[in-house]
């Protein structure tokens, strides 16, 4: 990042392609919407880019990264809720419903009613994490899924590491609730699937 | 340690982050509660399912989006730039400096003329002054009473 601020356009390149992926990935659990996402994420380096100058290596830069990151995340989706709810004031309808569109199940086909099940579960966890408050999905998205250590997750979130482990025990607590159906054995899994995926349809 | 306890270091404790004093606390305490027993087993299952949701690829178009982005951005202005910001500002204040310069090198005529005369007159008044006190002389000096009366300059001494 130095270097980046130094001027050199060719660092600026390393470090959207070695943080491109893992950001738009971060973005796109934040606020499963993967237009959105990569959106936010151009954001993210574009702010970057603009406030290089200002960088100080006092921190870890995946620490300024993924702070800009995480503050734009949550921007947009206060937005989004709230233009979900001036919508939704005449619309009558079920919030919080999956957004994949609707799905007809075939005959009994093992291959496609597996992938079916597969992309259920997916979205159960997707929902089950999205469903988490805001603190708490950083917080799980930064260490489950970006492999942060605590003091930097602390440092994003702007808490201490006593917080932040309290903040994951509950947040996992919740999942492990949540998930319950999900965590059991793949195959009382695939014995209630069929069912579920009928009310859903 | 109780249960309580340990909610603090059983994430820390899982993922391999937690210090070895932690890791036996915890280990103790895990020999001794089924009930935490349990839930560190579930938790691991948790992260198990976690990882089946998918990785998104970024769209090819991303990179050269943000390039165009970036060009788009105004450029980077250096310290001397902000300095100058234009040439034509720069000259005029350049030509300002350099006539203030040389108005105040070239002396005023007025002041030092009237100084000159200034200095003559008292040069004069100095000369003429054993005549003018001696009153008594003045006075009786008959000569002097046929010249005409003159006018009374009153800046002159008595």
């Amino acid at each position: 990042m130095l270097d980046v601020k130094a001027g050199d356009d060719a660092s600026f390149e390393l470090l959207l392609h070695k943080y491109r992926t893992p950001l738009v990935n971060f973005l796109n659990r934040m606020v499963r919407d993967s237009a959105t996402a990569e959106d936010l994420a151009q954001e993210v380096f574009l702010r970057i880019y603009r406030a290089r100058n200002k960088y100080a290596p006092n921190a870890k830069f995946t620490t300024w990264l993924y702070r800009i990151a995480t503050n734009l995340a949550l921007n947009a989706l206060r937005d989004a809720r709230h233009r979900q709810m001036e919508v939704s004031l005449g619309q009558p309808g079920e919030s919080g419903e999956t957004d994949l569109p609707a799905i007809e199940l075939p005959d009994r086909q093992p291959g496609i009613e597996q992938q079916l099940m597969a992309r259920d579960r997916v979205e159960r966890i997707r929902r089950a994490i999205h469903a988490l408050p805001e603190k708490q999905r950083v917080a799980v998205l930064l260490h489950k899924y970006q492999e942060m250590d605590y003091d930097e997750i602390a440092r994003i979130l702007e808490c201490s590491e006593s917080a932040l482990k309290s903040l994951l025990f509950r947040a996992y607590e919740t999942l492990r609730v949540e998930l319950a159906p999900l965590v059991a054995p793949p195959k009382d899994c695939r014995s209630k699937e069929p069912a579920r995926e009928g009310r859903r349809t | 340690m109780n249960c309580e306890r340990i909610e603090k270091q059983l994430i820390a404790y899982m993922d391999g982050r937690a210090s070895s004093t932690e890791r036996r606390e915890v280990e103790a305490h895990l020999a001794d509660c089924g009930a935490c027993r349990t839930r560190a087993e579930e938790f691991r299952l948790l992260w198990g399912v976690l990882d089946e949701a998918p990785q998104a690829e970024t769209s090819p178009a991303f990179d050269a989006r943000l390039r165009a982005r970036i060009a788009a951005e105004p450029p980077r202005q250096s310290l001397w730039a902000w300095l100058v910001p234009s040439p034509r500002l720069a000259l005029a204040v350049s030509l300002l400096l350099v006539l203030s310069v040389w108005i105040s090198s070239v002396p005023a005529p007025g002041p030092a003329v009237a100084e000159v005369a200034q200095s003559e007159a008292e040069f004069k008044m100095i000369k003429d002054l054993p005549v003018l006190e001696d009153y008594d002389v003045l006075a009786n000096f008959e000569a002097l009473s046929e010249l005409p009366p003159q006018p009374v300059d009153a800046n002159r001494p008595m």
